[in-house]
């Protein structure tokens, strides 16, 4: 049984740090394990629609982003203010999309491919014309299964 | 001066070290998980094959067009977009057979036996100025008529909601009501 000797000596007794670094280690693990690395910095403005119907995104590492939306201030003077499509790190055209669609599946395993999903991550403010011809691409492009990226909210309107 | 007894080397700054590297997880990446609405496109069609022209009859065709006002026509009237979930539940399940609703064909079902499945589709055609913000309001509604009516079945059946049933009973509701958005090819009237 624990003895309490240094009880009523007087001065307050020092807590000692010498388990701190496990408690950070164990967070830091924690961290390394739930979250996943951020792939790409978004250079197109991304305010996404709410909706309430929505579904988890499974199985990350199948899943490819296509960003649609305003570029961002810094990037304005360069590419305007149009909505622009934005594939990986840097600023595409429609007719890309079939070459980064194939260079995705060829990342992937042979027997996940059927697996792969397209994420459109649009702004709100976008006009369906641009994500029309996205969505036309990627039908040529043989990948038909899609997910509109929204936030989850309670009530629309 | 550190003291130094038997080999124990100074920890403090172990703590420090792990700040460190914790702080760097913690920009680097990301926690949010990616939530949205799944849909599948179809297929582009084969240029080779004879095109088919089977015919859908109207009343099985529940028409939504959005133009690039972000307005509503839902069956050539136009429409508020809060009243469209109850429109598309009243025409999927075309409660009391109405003979301008879809037709229901007399079809066998795991669970349900015999069952009266309605044929009714869900056609949407946007234009290329509607914003995104109306196109995804529009899919959720549509979305939502599906899922209520799929809850509302395995409430009566099973007394269950419908994402609490095992996958088989799932499979049967969704024999009974799945869910055909058909998006025609897109057209461009009101410019941009």
């Amino acid at each position: 049984m624990a003895k309490f000797q240094r009880k009523g000596k007087g001065a307050a007794p020092e807590i000692s740090t010498a388990s701190l670094p496990d408690i950070i280690f164990i967070l830091l693990f924690f961290f390394m394990v739930s979250t996943v690395m951020r792939e790409t910095t978004t250079k197109v403005s991304q305010h996404l629609p709410g909706a309430t119907e929505v579904k988890k995104l499974e199985r990350k590492s199948l899943v490819s982003y296509i960003y649609i939306g305003q570029p961002k201030r810094a990037f304005q003077g360069m590419y305007g203010t149009e909505p622009r499509i934005q594939l990986n790190d840097a600023f595409a055209r429609v007719d890309d999309i079939r070459d980064y669609i194939t260079s995705e599946r060829e990342k992937r395993d042979e027997n996940e491919r059927p697996l792969m999903t397209t994420s459109l991550k649009v702004d709100e403010n976008t006009r369906m014309g641009v994500v029309t011809d996205v969505k036309q691409e990627l039908r040529k492009a043989n990948a038909l299964k899609i997910n509109y990226s929204t936030r989850k909210v309670e009530t629309i309107n | 001066m550190p003291r130094r007894e038997g080999g124990t080397f100074n920890a403090a700054s172990m703590a420090d070290i792990a700040f460190l590297l914790l702080i760097f997880f913690l920009v680097a990446t990301t926690m949010d998980i990616d939530t949205g609405l799944s849909r599948k496109l179809p297929p582009m069609p084969d240029p080779n094959a004879q095109q088919d022209n089977k015919q859908i009859k109207e009343r099985n065709v529940f028409v939504v067009l959005i133009n690039a006002q972000d307005q509503l026509m839902v069956e050539g009237k136009p429409l508020d977009i809060r009243r469209l979930r109850d429109e598309a539940k009243e025409f999927i399940a075309n409660p009391n057979n109405l003979s301008n609703l879809p037709e229901k064909e007399l079809r066998e079902v795991p669970y349900f036996g015999e069952y009266m499945v309605p044929k009714g589709i869900i056609s949407l055609q946007n234009d290329r100025g509607t914003s995104y913000g109306m196109y995804i309001k529009v899919q959720n509604e549509l979305a939502a008529a599906y899922n209520e009516l799929r809850d509302e079945l395995a409430m009566s059946k099973f007394g269950k909601r419908y994402e609490h049933l095992i996958s088989e009973q799932q499979d049967a509701v969704k024999d009974i009501y799945p869910q055909i958005i058909s998006e025609a090819e897109p057209k461009n009237i009101g410019g941009n």
